[in-house]
């Protein structure tokens, strides 16, 4: 408990009239994050879950873990693949460049994040919040790894104020912040977003690595497709993920332990990422027997971005539907639309965020129409 | 009523700032998301709106008392549609490849609610020349949010300001790039938005 002590002794400095008084809101931050606060609420009747939305989001956090690792270890296996230098390399140097190159996207994406938080909290006098823990290592992941810095700086700027902070902070906001961030980049810098020529790591860090030559490219299973081409890739491939594509959405594994560590805590609704998977495979059935699309229906859920959309970002308790019902429509909703939107818009090859996008638009329109649904059977009920 | 009296000077300033047709009405959004994407346009659009509040103002305040109440908004459209043709005409023949640039929204003009807002709300009931200077003043500060728009639009989607390339081409060369979100209308909402987010929190105290 001399953490404990210790944060106890050094709280007056920060409290009203100390000198640190301008930093309140970021020891309280820490604070809350390291300890459980035992403030109650002091007016009204209100119900408290054992684990408080702090506790929730390291879970995520947690459950993102294994995708972030298997990223790096692929942002590894990539360039030296494409160097063909893959033999030579031991796993773990392969695994350390992945990290070195993935590891600044992180700390630029708290940085300037909680950065723009926490100034928030204090010129509002609002305590932290705490949603930007998981969106800051959310944007990373479904980034490519060759996107610059300062772009990717501006996205969480970008995403933060506007797609949180303006609508009230966290549980207030409409758009899922890591969405946000992405389709900033997207329709911002495209050309460092898609195409062929962002999917692999092009420079070696501190020695690790491989400098590819100028103008390597590297096309992803989906690219391939919105092109014309059957990928060549191996389904062992897509399952493990040792294929191009952004950070942490390749592996299907690591994504699925991540999932298991989120159903089984009980914080994303297994209603919402099994319907999501259910809206996926119906379309891909139609387009398939329609002969619109040239992959199967399993192909479809397991490349691109759909797994990690799925599961971590369609599931984001705020952003998405509240009703029972509702979690069912718009995860069919979304898993629909991303498959629509690959296979029938050649210039989008894939479709995941501009689906979660248009889940979260329509997520309070659903929750009305099912309340709504729910008063009027009962007022029937009544009438009889 | 001197011409500049402090009543007078009222009707011109306020729309610039405190009665804002687009930051405080919030009208005349549709086409100022429209043309703002490069500033030249813009800049014209708004003169264009000016010239023909201004002028419409003041022939719908000249024959404001001969106008008979039930057919007022036909006569209006027909000063409005008379005015926006000349002054699409005109654009056409100076200025061609602005005109293109506006297409149909120097025609829309007619639709614009600034226009109709300010027939009906004030050169129905007052004399030309204060007619005129709220019609001017109401097209300035319509204007005014068109260029910052459009300024900013401009310079950070491509890196311009009305066609001269102002960011160098070294720091293209160190990584930058134009955002392409800018050129886009959805930015111009947003901006639209913090430009009136800026000028409530200057101008609008929480009481």
């Amino acid at each position: 408990m001399n953490l404990r002590n210790y944060l106890n002794k050094i709280k007056p400095n920060f409290q009203e009239g100390g000198k640190l008084h301008a930093f309140e809101s970021i020891f309280d931050g820490f604070e809350t994050f390291l300890y459980v606060p035992n403030r109650t609420s002091t007016s009204g009747v209100n119900i408290h879950d054992a684990i408080d939305s702090k506790r929730i989001m390291s879970m995520v956090v947690i459950a993102l873990l294994p995708a972030m690792l298997f990223g790096m270890y692929n942002v590894g296996y990539q360039n030296y693949l494409a160097a063909g230098t893959l033999a030579t390399a031991s796993l773990f140097e392969v695994f350390l460049f992945g990290f070195l190159a993935v590891l600044p996207k992180i700390l630029v994406s708290y940085i300037v994040g909680l950065g723009i938080e926490f100034a928030w909290a204090q010129w509002k006098h609002e305590e932290i919040q705490e949603g930007y823990l998981v969106s800051g290592i959310i944007i990373p992941l479904i980034i490519p790894v060759t996107t610059p810095l300062w772009m990717l700086a501006l996205a969480c700027a970008f995403a933060v104020i506007f797609c949180k902070e303006i609508f009230g902070g966290t549980g207030m906001n409409i758009f899922n912040v890591a969405v946000g961030a992405r389709m900033f980049l997207f329709f911002s810098y495209s050309s460092k977003m898609t195409g062929d020529a962002v999917w692999v790591a092009q420079e070696s860090i501190l020695g690790l690595g491989n400098n590819l030559p100028d103008g390597f490219t590297m096309a992803t299973p989906l690219s391939q497709i919105g092109q014309g081409i059957l990928p060549n890739t191996s389904i062992y491939n897509m399952v493990t993920g040792l294929i191009p594509g952004s950070i942490g959405e390749t592996s299907v594994i690591a994504i699925g332990i991540g999932a298991f560590i989120l159903l089984w805590t009980g914080i994303a609704s297994w209603k919402t990422m099994s319907s999501v998977f259910f809206g996926g495979v119906v379309m891909a059935l139609i387009f398939k027997t329609l002969g619109m699309t040239p992959i199967a229906w399993y192909e479809h859920l397991i490349l691109g971005g759909f797994c990690f959309g799925a599961v971590f970002m369609a599931t984001d308790p705020v952003t998405s539907a509240r009703t029972e019902t509702g979690k069912y429509i718009y995860g069919f909703m979304i898993g629909a639309m991303a498959i629509i939107v690959r296979v029938m818009n050649p210039g989008y090859p894939e479709g995941m965020m501009l689906a979660i996008f248009f889940g979260n638009m329509f997520a309070p329109l659903i929750d009305y129409c099912v309340v709504n649904q729910n008063v009027s059977r009962r007022v029937n009920r009544l009438k009889k | 009523m001197a011409l500049f009296s402090k009543q007078n000077k009222e009707i011109f300033c306020n729309p610039l700032n405190l009665d804002n047709p687009i930051m405080v009405q919030v009208l005349g959004i549709c086409s100022s998301l429209a043309v703002t994407s490069l500033l030249k346009p813009a800049i014209v659009m708004g003169l264009a709106v000016t010239i023909i509040t201004a002028f419409s103002n003041v022939i719908i305040a000249a024959i404001r008392n001969t106008i008979p109440n039930r057919i007022r908004i036909i006569v209006q459209l027909v000063v409005v549609a008379a005015l926006v043709t000349i002054v699409s005409q005109i654009l056409k023949a100076v200025a061609y490849d602005v005109s293109v640039q506006l297409s149909v929204y120097v025609g829309l003009i007619i639709t614009n609610c600034i226009l109709m807002g300010r027939l009906e709300a004030f050169a129905m009931t007052n004399k030309p020349w204060p007619s005129f200077l709220d019609g001017v003043g109401n097209g300035l500060g319509y204007a005014l949010i068109l260029v910052i728009v459009g300024a900013l639009r401009e310079f950070v989607g491509r890196g311009s300001l009305l066609g001269f390339q102002l960011i160098p081409q070294s720091a293209y060369d160190a990584g930058y790039m134009n955002n392409g979100m800018m050129t886009m209308s959805a930015m111009a909402l947003i901006l639209l938005g913090c430009v009136i987010w800026v000028h409530r929190a200057y101008f609008y105290k929480e009481k």
